[in-house]
């Protein structure tokens, strides 16, 4: 009997010593508001991981020392607990779950790519818990009827059907006849569906249609026959890998096509990589430093690239720019929410509508961002080989005019 | 289905250089594995990611302005060095051990090598460019880049070399010896312990050639290595330990059924088509034996 009470005692004493420790965890702790954040800091995302940490804390620092959050008349300010998920959906769920029936944080970041987004999104909504993402395009996440997930950026299937419509305007308004390979993952798979689409309203044609494997570092198959049936848009998605291979092959098989349009070539360095070789491929974006989009934190995407450059020491890819954003959207809702009810902080984030200097930023039900469309920027390069990205659609913001069609190799 | 391939004899040609010239680079990887195999019963999980390890000594030096072309002849003295160490500190214990031991071993060893290399070098994809141009056969409807060409060449060079060695020198014929029968050798004198060091070494070598070759003809990342240990296994399975004539023929074999199975069933089936083909072969090796068990009765 004895026995049986000590170990009662233990257990109850664990249970309290347990219950306290969350509770002192808890959302917001004196004057801070404590997110949570599954990221890539190791693993193969680990790049795109740690230039979303980066977008994040600038984010951070900047809303801090500019006042914080005021929520009922106090300010607060923001600070994040971080795990790496170790670029693993499995680990990136597990530390979803910790980080909210452990740490007791109670609202979330979200991950680096849509793989590990997908995997976390299940379990904030299983517990309520209101997730502002930046690098989760894939369309599926929205599809879901999650009620606690926002996307700052558009869809995936978005990224190149800007290509293809400019294709299009550029033939005169005439169908034009479409060479594809994508990668086998969610998230190149919904860029597809996005050309699918768009093939279909403009009625052009797609006459080459290939999927890559996951290990690519090869496509010359897919070249041979764009090289034998000639089609006027060439459209690639396939990660860094996939930027960094078809330029390659093109410019090693002299593969002459109207027009190259892919995704991934910032992350892929591509004009630093490949210098001369890059130039006219047509990039999709989700945002550039260029654009004129304006806020109270960072002003504009010129400001913003600067300090990021002085903070972090080098240019910043989109990926940092839209991570940022997730912290202004959170700010503005806490703010609009005036409180830190989960529901009312979720109410406030479906209503929101505001211009970050990353875009404007309003959600669709499915949680994904209506308002802010892709950018297409092309690689131009000047005579001494050096090569910059320059905005090209949509016209509004274009910094220079599309160069079409592509010249030929034996031109160049 | 799509049976492009066969329509325009000129896609029919410019497949099988394609796989030829690639086949040739994975002969280079799966003869190191064979001679280790061979020589040490040890299956080399690991080698695809000393491949890639010798992708980013040949990707260091084109950063520093060197030419990556050089990488063929720095990767492997490096790679040489590494292999002995990784003898010394890991294989060593397992070498007479159970070969799953040894399976597991290695395994440990390339997952040690991806996140090593990933925390060393970052997780981007990398290249080398070697600026080679590209030659152009048949009014242009055959296309071969020359940095593929450069890369089977060499690849050639060095089997040659490698295989006049062996047949060759001292540690060739040591090395020979210790395959047909380590017990022996090692009453005759030959000091088995140095033999083991010095294949492994061998293989890092070849590994680190092919790595090179590699960073100048598609990417490397740190994950990208089991392709090719899963390549390099299918080949030597194909051809059996200790024939290289076999290894040179399977690898290019398998260099064309690659692309023909990228032209017909395509490109997501390529690394799959390896996988069937593989299981086909060891079916019908099994199914083969137990014939030959059958007579035997």
């Amino acid at each position: 009997m004895r026995l049986n009470k000590i170990i009662l005692s233990f257990v109850s004493a664990l249970v309290i010593l347990f219950s306290t420790s969350v509770a002192s965890l808890a959302k917001v702790v004196g004057d801070k508001i404590i997110l949570g954040a599954a990221i890539s800091l190791t693993g193969k995302y680990s790049s795109n991981g740690v230039h979303t940490q980066n977008g994040y804390n600038m984010a951070v620092d900047r809303i801090n020392s500019m006042g914080g959050v005021k929520v009922g008349g106090k300010t607060y300010k923001f600070d994040i607990i971080y795990y790496d998920d170790e670029s693993n959906p499995k680990r990136a769920a597990q530390l979803a779950e910790r980080l909210i029936s452990q740490d007791g944080v109670e609202f979330m970041l979200g991950p680096y790519s849509s793989g590990l987004t997908k995997a976390i999104a299940p379990v904030t909504e299983k517990y309520g818990v209101p997730m502002v993402e930046a690098n989760g395009a894939s369309r599926s996440l929205f599809t879901k009827g999650y009620k606690y997930l926002f996307a700052v950026l558009a869809p995936a299937n978005l990224y190149l059907d800007v290509a293809i419509e400019t294709a299009v305007e550029l033939n005169g308004g005439k169908p034009v006849r479409i060479a594809q390979a994508f990668e086998q993952d969610a998230f190149s798979q919904d860029v597809r569906l996005g050309i699918l689409d768009a093939a279909e309203r403009t009625g052009s044609k797609i006459i080459i249609d290939d999927k890559l494997p996951k290990e690519l570092n090869d496509m010359a198959a897919t070249l041979v026959k764009v090289k034998q049936m000639k089609p006027d848009v060439l459209v690639v998605s396939g990660h860094t890998k996939g930027a960094l291979t078809a330029i390659r092959q093109i410019a090693e098989m002299k593969v002459d096509v109207p027009m190259l349009a892919m995704t991934h070539c910032d992350a892929a360095k591509l004009s630093k990589q490949h210098g001369k070789n890059s130039q006219y491929a047509l990039c999709a974006s989700q945002w550039h430093k260029s654009l004129t989009y304006k806020d109270d934190f960072f002003k504009d995407g010129m400001t913003y690239a600067a300090d990021f450059e002085k903070e972090f020491g080098y240019d910043p890819p989109y990926q940092s720019a839209e991570s940022s954003a997730a912290l202004l959207v959170f700010k503005d809702a806490f703010e609009r929410a005036n409180s830190f009810d989960q529901k009312k902080v979720r109410d406030a984030l479906a209503a929101t509508n505001m211009q970050t200097f990353y875009g404007n930023i309003k959600f669709a039900p499915g949680g994904q961002n209506v308002d802010k469309p892709m950018v297409l920027f092309q690689v131009m390069c000047d005579a001494s080989g050096s090569c910059e990205n320059k905005v090209v659609a949509p016209l509004k913001w274009a910094s220079a005019k599309l160069i079409h069609p592509i010249p030929k190799w034996s031109e160049r | 289905m799509d049976f492009l391939v066969f329509q325009y004899p000129m896609i029919t040609l410019q497949a099988c250089l394609d796989g030829i010239l690639l086949g040739v680079l994975f002969a280079l990887i799966a003869y190191g594995m064979a001679l280790q195999w061979g020589v040490m019963n040890i299956i080399n999980i690991a080698q695809g990611d000393l491949v890639i390890l010798g992708g980013y000594i040949a990707y260091f030096m084109y950063l520093y302005g060197i030419h990556p072309a050089w990488g063929v002849i720095v990767a492997p003295v490096i790679m040489y060095f590494v292999g002995i160490a990784i003898y010394k500190l890991v294989i060593n214990k397992v070498v007479d051990r159970d070969l799953f031991i040894s399976i597991l071993a290695t395994f440990g060893i390339s997952i040690l090598f991806m996140q090593l290399m990933n925390f060393a070098f970052g997780a981007d994809v990398v290249l080398a460019n070697s600026g080679y141009g590209t030659t152009m056969l048949f009014d242009n409807n055959v296309v071969l880049p020359n940095s593929k060409i450069f890369s089977a060449f060499i690849s050639i060079v060095f089997a040659v070399c490698l295989v006049i060695y062996m047949k060759k020198s001292k540690l060739g014929r040591a090395i020979r010896a210790t395959a047909q029968n380590a017990r022996a050798a090692k009453i005759l004198g030959v000091d088995t312990e140095k033999v083991y060091a010095a294949t492994f070494g061998i293989n890092a070598a070849l590994c680190g050639v092919a790595g090179a070759l590699i960073s100048i003809t598609f990417t490397i990342h740190p994950y990208m290595g089991l392709p090719y240990t899963i390549r390099s296994f299918m080949i030597v399975i194909v051809a059996g330990l200790g024939n290289l004539p076999g290894v040179a023929m399977s690898g290019m074999g398998l260099g064309v059924f690659e692309e023909f199975a990228d032209y017909i069933l395509g490109t997501e089936f390529r690394i799959g088509s390896v996988f069937l083909l593989l299981v086909l072969i060891l079916v019908y090796r099994r199914f083969k034996l137990s014939r030959k068990r059958e007579y035997l009765k």
